[in-house]
């Protein structure tokens, strides 16, 4: 229900921003939204950072294609049966991690198959979309488009200490299996001769990644949260090839992509900030791929590790 | 809200007629029409070439490109055209590097598809559309298709069948088998650029039907069940062409008299085609297996 309270989400964050346009940086942090927004957005940064490294790392970053994808028909469902957006969200990422994670072994099916099931997926979403939008005939219909593109500006205090909450629990999960989630993706067989289980942290870093993913789209949306996931951690992955290094600069980078990308929208009228917040990370993305490839420095990333 | 006024009866020819009855859902039909044709058949090659990522990153692509053309106010037509070809091209352009790693090329593709989005999303919000129109460049409308449109989709549909036409058999040599086409004198690269760019145009035309997030129903699926059924290429195209501009009007006309959006149709009537297909060949199987072990 609070979802829907806010679900006015994209019309209501402009003519908040049209009266705090023009006011300056000066006045910035005295908006309640923005506080809000800052605060939901730093955590859910951090954990997508953190998360992201990994992603990146183990190639996984399909796997969070496809819970975007979930994410986006999950949270409409709980919307046109009448629930918390965020019930359905979380329910469908996590399970879906989890199943990704659990299935993954079972080897792996074509891109036809996957593209198929996924494409079939959002058509669900969008018939969910459709029910909700006719419930709601009062013309609120801007709940689809916060699930696709997110409405930071729109958390409530409430929802910005639970995001909160949520982002530090994703961290602190994260960077206690940091070491033996490096080990084991970086050398497999070697991490499960030394009883590591392989497959077990698989499966729960999946899981992890759909809670990080059910936050994400709170604050970027179903469609976007790829770029926060996978941009900050290709741009660390580049800038170093020293894990830990990297697995301290994605954060930090998504961090400041978030933080940039709430000042830009603040200050530019009509830009939203799901777009300014993809358009940091992206940029940063390519200008550090451009730069290191310019400079001649082959992709060696932990070419020291896979060796030994 | 169509549904209303337009019951369906088991009338069959009744139906039609109301189906018909409105000039936008016969442009509708006809440009439903064009589209499955240009995709089921270029689509065929997308599956062969296991190039179906491709199609949907050129497809995410169009969906700034038709909000962009709306903003400046042009057609959205020139919109999905102009960016899915120059994305084409782009994607022809980039050098197929050995020493990057997989990884990093998911994180590259994941931002980029990303990026279009949101730019997309950001051209709306300029434009201070209304928000159904985000839904309908995402998911697909037949509502308000127009004559002129649908004689665009036919013009530039029938000019990318006509060059697939040309190289439709070095590309098939070329898909089966690059090594031995290669060794024989096919010119590859020319062939997958040229390739690329008549992807690019099908993938326009789905959009505009199905929506770009949902272009696998006719761009993928539908070949892809043609592949199961034969592999012997003439007739497998046909089928497939068949079967898309099959999930095209069913889903159409389900769109049409109950209420729901096309995009669910469509992607629910392909998936659940690819479904049967993929069960009728695995129990052909193994009842083949079944028979020489006996």
């Amino acid at each position: 229900m609070e979802w829907r309270a806010r679900s006015a989400g994209t019309g209501l964050d402009m003519t908040l921003l049209a009266d705090a346009t023009g006011t300056g940086l000066t006045d910035l942090l005295s908006h309640p939204f923005i506080q809000h927004a800052f605060l939901g957005g730093t955590a859910i940064a951090i954990a997508c950072g953190l998360v992201g490294y990994f992603l990146v790392l183990r190639a996984q970053v399909f796997s969070a294609d496809a819970l975007s994808h979930v994410a986006f028909t999950g949270a409409l469902a709980a919307l046109a049966f009448g629930f918390d957006a965020r019930l359905g969200l979380f329910v469908a990422t996590i399970g879906i991690g989890l199943a990704l994670g659990l299935l993954g072994h079972l080897g792996r099916p074509d891109d036809v198959v996957i593209g198929s099931v996924f494409t079939w997926i959002l058509g669900i979403g969008v018939l969910f979309l459709s029910i909700f939008t006719t419930e709601n005939s009062s013309g609120n219909s801007t709940g689809g488009t916060s699930v696709l593109f997110g409405s930071i500006f729109g958390l409530s205090s409430g929802q910005a200490s639970l995001a909160a909450w949520v982002g530090a629990a994703v961290a602190l999960a994260i960077v206690v299996i940091a070491r033996p989630l490096l080990f084991a993706t970086l050398d497999q067989d070697v991490a499960a001769a030394r009883g590591i289980p392989v497959r077990a942290f698989g499966v729960v870093f999946l899981g992890i990644v759909g809670v990080c993913a059910g936050e994400a789209t709170q604050a970027v949306g179903a469609l976007l949260l790829l770029a926060l996931l996978a941009a900050p951690a290709g741009t660390a992955q580049r800038l170093t090839n020293r894990p830990y290094l990297a697995f301290l600069l994605s954060p930090a980078i998504a961090v400041a992509c978030v933080w940039g990308g709430i000042v830009i929208s603040y200050l530019v009228a009509n830009v939203p900030p799901s777009f300014a917040i993809v358009a940091l990370a992206a940029g940063f993305y390519f200008v550090t791929l451009v730069l290191t490839t310019l400079r001649h420095r082959p992709p060696r990333a932990f070419a020291r590790y896979g060796n030994g | 809200m169509l549904g209303a006024d337009a019951g369906l009866t088991w009338n069959l020819t009744d139906d039609i007629r109301q189906l018909f009855e409105f000039h936008f859902m016969a442009n509708a039909f006809r440009a439903g029409t064009i589209a499955a044709i240009v995709a089921g058949a270029i689509g065929w090659f997308v599956v062969l070439r296991r190039q179906s990522f491709v199609g949907h990153t050129l497809s995410v692509v169009a969906f700034p490109g038709a909000a962009g053309a709306t903003l400046v106010g042009v057609s959205a037509a020139w919109g999905y055209f102009g960016f899915s070809i120059v994305a084409a091209l782009l994607i022809a352009a980039i050098p197929r590097t050995q020493g990057h790693s997989f990884s990093e090329e998911t994180a590259v593709v994941g931002t980029v598809q990303a990026f279009a989005l949101a730019l997309g999303f950001l051209f709306v919000t300029l434009y201070h559309g209304v928000l159904d129109e985000v839904d309908s460049l995402l998911f697909g409308s037949f509502l308000g298709i127009t004559d002129s449109q649908v004689t665009t989709l036919l013009v530039i549909g029938a000019a990318g069948l006509a060059v697939l036409a040309v190289i439709a058999r070095p590309l098939l040599f070329a898909s089966i088998d690059p090594d031995v086409a290669a060794a024989r004198g096919v010119p590859l690269r020319l062939l997958s650029v040229v390739f690329l760019l008549v992807l690019g145009l099908a993938v326009a035309e789905a959009s505009q039907i199905v929506g770009v997030l949902l272009v696998f129903a006719l761009l993928v699926i539908p070949p892809a069940i043609a592949q199961t059924i034969t592999m012997r290429p003439l007739l497998s195209i046909s089928i497939g062409v068949s079967i898309g501009v099959g999930i095209a009007w069913l889903g159409l006309a389900l769109a049409y008299f109950y209420d729901q959006p096309v995009g669910f149709y469509t992607t629910s009537l392909a998936l659940a085609g690819y479904v049967v297909a993929r069960a009728g060949a695995w129990s052909g199987e193994r009842a083949r297996r079944a028979r020489a072990s006996t």
